[in-house]
């Protein structure tokens, strides 16, 4: 873990677990995102993927195992600490997840006002300036998040990710409830924004498009294990039966999708 | 629960979702129980007292839930960085548009008592007393109760609502993500708010209360206005009006609290926020009715 020669992973989880009463949504994930790397964690509905990032993030505590962030380890962090920690990163919600009572400039620029303590009136150009680079024009700040169309609220969300330029990205499922062509959108925009900051990023969906635009590596999570890593090119070919039914979308396979017949 | 399972032969917790040892001292686990070769009445007994003991242990939890929270919050209210924003904002909503329905109902009281006093005292030829009576009923009791009673269904069900779809939208996880507390930003401004905004309500309410029950002696029972003036302050003390201010200030405490913690935990979709709103007015209403008994032993007891 310690040896210089292999550098230092940015995030690092280790025999995370979490249950929520006889649950068990993860069962022991081991995963390492590296410096500056896109990581996209596929699988299915229900596989543990958005608690994965919560556990990360500490808005939820696991049970047991490690999470590393830069060598620290974040599970047993104190409020304060953890708020700190918490500058690092930047997360796009689902739902965008956008604050309704405050007007669109002032979510992107909440992370700078209220983190950083920014004066307004800096804060609302940098925020405009980061709505420019997710291609929605100034007249936008002045609205309400209600008003915007759901790729708009998407972007919106994206530019308060990437506001206070953060070392660590997460996206949940950013392309769903998309059409294609705004999904494509967004993940250029991900691609770009990513590469422009010079940041880690970790992606969770289910939509295969999403992850080969997105992805350097791709790790498949199933049944609260991490089952399958390998880098983005090796998808359609990766020996997995799992990695292979969950590709290609097929109904038949070792995944056994718990339905009934009526 | 399946009573007729084999007993297993482990001590401490029996429940199946415990694998090992470290897990069953772990995991949460209410069916402590799970008896067999018991004859029919002796399992419905364990099955009464597994259930008992469950609704306990459930109820310990939630007061845990609770006291934590509670403290954790009010540490957020004293400890800066204070988002005066926030304050400022819950501020308005609770006391500048509370005042309506507030003073309507100090109105409707205080007439009604005056009215109420009179057709009851006048049996035993004590209609005098009724601006008294008038003045000590409203700033002791029915102004804060009742501001109390009206602002936690206005302020509280909208505080439950407003957190609760915050909950469940991820907007709490977003900010913690933009590194702020959730506690320190959402519901320590709508404590300190609760807590100074309803004295201000309960000081209006009193006022429009005993005008209220001025307007029904002078106009309605034909008092003279001096001497009922005179009557409202000649046995007035201090104490009866801080004492109602003192249950104003625990009941906008208790009002802001209660709509925060449901809010906060609340799961599910519009149904758990729905579910949170309703909790939220009737916890915070009982709340109120219990603190007013105490607050008033405290105050007025002589035994």
């Amino acid at each position: 873990m310690t040896d210089p020669k292999i550098a230092l992973p940015k995030i690092a989880l280790k025999g995370v677990r979490k249950q929520f009463g006889p649950k068990k949504v993860l069962n022991g994930i081991d995963l390492e995102v590296g410096k500056g790397e896109s990581l996209v964690v596929i699988g299915g509905s229900g596989t543990g993927k958005s608690v994965m990032l919560k556990c990360i993030l500490g808005l939820l505590a696991p049970d047991a195992g490690s999470i590393m962030v830069d060598g620290v380890e974040t599970t047993k962090l104190r409020t304060r600490e953890r708020e700190k920690l918490l500058h690092k990163f930047g997360m796009l919600f689902q739902g965008a997840a956008l604050f309704d009572s405050l007007k669109v400039w002032e979510n992107v620029a909440f992370g700078l006002i209220q983190g950083e303590h920014m004066p307004r009136a800096q804060a609302k150009e940098i925020a405009i300036a980061k709505l420019g680079a997710v291609g929605l024009s100034p007249d936008v700040a002045e609205l309400s998040p209600a008003e915007l169309s759901g790729g708009m609220q998407k972007r919106v969300g994206l530019a308060r990710a990437i506001a206070d330029e953060p070392e660590i990205i997460f996206f949940d499922e950013p392309t769903t409830g998309l059409d294609p062509i705004m999904a494509d959108v967004i993940n250029e925009l991900i691609v770009q924004c990513v590469k422009d900051l010079g940041a880690t990023a970790v992606t969770i969906t289910h939509d295969m498009a999403s992850a080969r635009k997105i992805a350097d590596r791709v790790a498949m999570i199933y049944e609260g294990r991490i089952i399958w890593t390998g880098h983005a090119g090796d998808i359609d070919h990766s020996g997995n039966a799992h990695v292979d039914q969950f590709v290609h979308g097929r109904a038949e396979g070792p995944i056994k999708m718990q339905v009934r017949a009526l | 629960m399946d009573r007729t399972r084999a007993p297993t032969p482990r001590r401490g917790c029996r429940c199946t979702n415990a694998k090992s040892k470290d897990d069953r001292s772990a995991h949460r686990c209410y069916d402590r129980i799970a008896p067999t070769n018991l004859n029919k009445d002796a399992g419905r007994l364990m099955g009464f007292l597994a259930a008992t003991g469950r609704a306990f242990l459930i109820f310990l939890e939630a007061t845990g839930r609770l006291a934590l929270f509670t403290g954790s919050a009010l540490s957020h209210c004293v400890r800066p960085p204070l988002y005066p924003r926030q304050i400022l904002r819950q501020m308005i909503d609770i006391g500048y548009y509370s005042l309506p329905v507030v003073g309507l109902t100090a109105l409707f009281t205080g007439m009604v008592l005056a009215l109420q006093s009179y057709s009851g005292f006048s049996r035993f030829q004590a209609e005098g007393a009724i601006a008294t009576v008038v003045v000590l009923s409203v700033t002791r009791e029915l102004g804060p109760v009742l501001a109390g009673l009206m602002v936690a269904g206005r302020i509280g069900a909208a505080m439950a609502a407003e957190i609760g779809t915050m909950r469940v939208t991820e907007q709490i996880d977003a900010l913690s993500t933009l590194s702020t507390n959730p506690h320190k930003y959402l519901v320590a401004p709508r404590l300190i708010a609760g807590l100074t905004m309803l004295p201000l309500l309960v000081i209006v309410a009193d006022v429009i209360g005993v005008f209220g029950g001025f307007l029904v002696g002078v106009y309605r029972l034909d008092f003279n206005a001096a001497s009922y003036i005179n009557r409202t302050w000649e046995f007035l003390q201090p104490v009866d009006v801080i004492s109602g201010l003192v249950k104003a200030a625990i009941f906008g405490f208790l009002i802001a609290l209660m709509g925060c913690y449901h809010g906060y935990h609340s799961k599910g979709g519009a149904q758990g926020v729905g579910a949170a709103t309703t909790n939220a007015v009737v916890s915070a209403s009982i709340l109120i009715l219990v603190w007013n008994y105490l607050i008033t032993g405290i105050f007025f007891s002589t035994k």
